[in-house]
């Protein structure tokens, strides 16, 4: 496993993420229809691996103001994950859950907050599933919040990524109450992790 | 008016009058702009990581500090900079999360500044201006005629330095 790099990532793992992917965000479209009280609908994510020069463009250009929650896990895994939405769903899914109209461009402290607890719980679903699917403990910490250009936010992950490789793992979901929301995940487990994973899944010996 | 040439993360690109070079986005990644001013050779990079002796996989040589400057620079020269005359501008280096520091990547912008510096430093290349740090990212565009480099942040009054 030493040498390992994303570009090595089998079909077979790739499956299993896609499946991690659909598993995760059923059960976060489960909480997002509780927390909201409407129904949401999914549709089956997309996972990509893709180079570091094309994901700003995979969410609409470097400049789209995306909002982007950032955990790091710890426990049996380690790593991080995070959780990005457009700013305008981001703006949906607030107003929704507070129940107000949102007016001007910037978020308030408690919308911010409570765009944190959205990403909170979202995240939270994803890592249980992948928790519940490979029997590791996995702790999420506090999340944080930035909202700004595409491009700087991804460049944390990138850099992450940029350590094992010259790409990116992302996981596409989109969630559908009365408007279409996009969402994307990345999930950054260090290598160690990576092998703990597909050891637990007996995908490896 | 000359053609934007666009650098993507962990690339670079050589620019001459009167075009110029921009890259979007930047986050903790840093963005240095060369040139020479009296041929008006420019160059943009856009790198992730300080260092790439500290890495096993670095086949990419644009994505690290160290080697990314040196091969802006040598590119520069094969357009006619002369090494001698080549000076900096450099942007980005933000810290995008709040607890980035508890990582082990531990403040990567700050680390990136930082070894884009002294990377100039070691190759004699003087840094004219920056605009680094802070918590917000840059969209960046470099004029190798004016030398002038502008940036944009989110809900910001777009700067030059």
């Amino acid at each position: 496993m030493e040498d390992m790099n994303l570009e090595q990532v089998t079909e077979g793992y790739f499956d299993v993420l896609k499946e991690l992917g659909n598993i995760g965000a059923g059960n976060a479209t489960t909480a997002l229809a509780q927390l909201l009280n409407c129904k949401v609908d999914m549709k089956v994510p997309q996972v990509r691996l893709l180079d570091f020069k094309e994901v700003g463009n995979a969410m609409g250009g470097e400049e789209q103001i995306m909002a982007g929650i950032y955990l790091l896990v710890e426990g049996d895994i380690s790593g991080s994950i995070m959780f990005l939405l457009e700013r305008k769903s981001a703006r949906h899914l607030v107003s929704k859950l507070m129940g107000t109209e949102i007016e001007g461009e910037d978020f308030t402290e408690m919308e911010i907050s409570a765009l944190k607890e959205i990403g909170n719980i979202i995240t939270g679903s994803y890592l249980n599933s992948l928790s519940t699917l490979t029997n590791l403990k996995i702790y999420p910490s506090v999340p944080d919040l930035s909202i700004d250009m595409a491009g700087a936010i991804l460049s944390v992950p990138a850099i992450e990524f940029g350590a094992l490789g010259d790409k990116i793992l992302l996981i596409q979901t989109q969630f559908t109450d009365d408007y279409d929301l996009d969402g994307y995940f990345i999930l950054l487990p260090d290598l160690e992790s990576y092998a703990k994973i597909l050891h637990a899944l007996g995908l490896i010996n | 008016m000359g053609e934007v040439i666009k650098v993507g993360m962990a690339d670079l690109k050589i620019c001459i009058c009167p075009d110029s070079v921009t890259t979007l986005g930047l986050g903790s990644c840093v963005g240095i702009a060369l040139r020479d001013p009296v041929t008006k050779v420019g160059g943009l990079a856009h790198v992730m990581l300080p260092d790439s002796t500290a890495i096993r996989n670095q086949t990419n040589i644009y994505k690290f500090a160290d080697t990314g400057i040196v091969e802006l620079v040598r590119l520069m020269m094969e357009k006619g900079a002369n090494r001698n005359r080549i000076v900096a501008k450099i942007a980005g280096g933000a810290q995008m999360f709040a607890f980035q520091n508890k990582n082990e990547l531990v403040r990567v912008g700050e680390r990136n500044v930082e070894a884009t510096k002294l990377k100039l430093k070691e190759l004699g290349i003087a840094i004219l201006a920056e605009d680094t740090g802070k918590t917000y990212g840059r969209t960046v565009i470099f004029y190798p005629e004016t030398g002038n480099f502008v940036i944009r942040a989110v809900g910001k009054q777009e700067t030059i330095i």
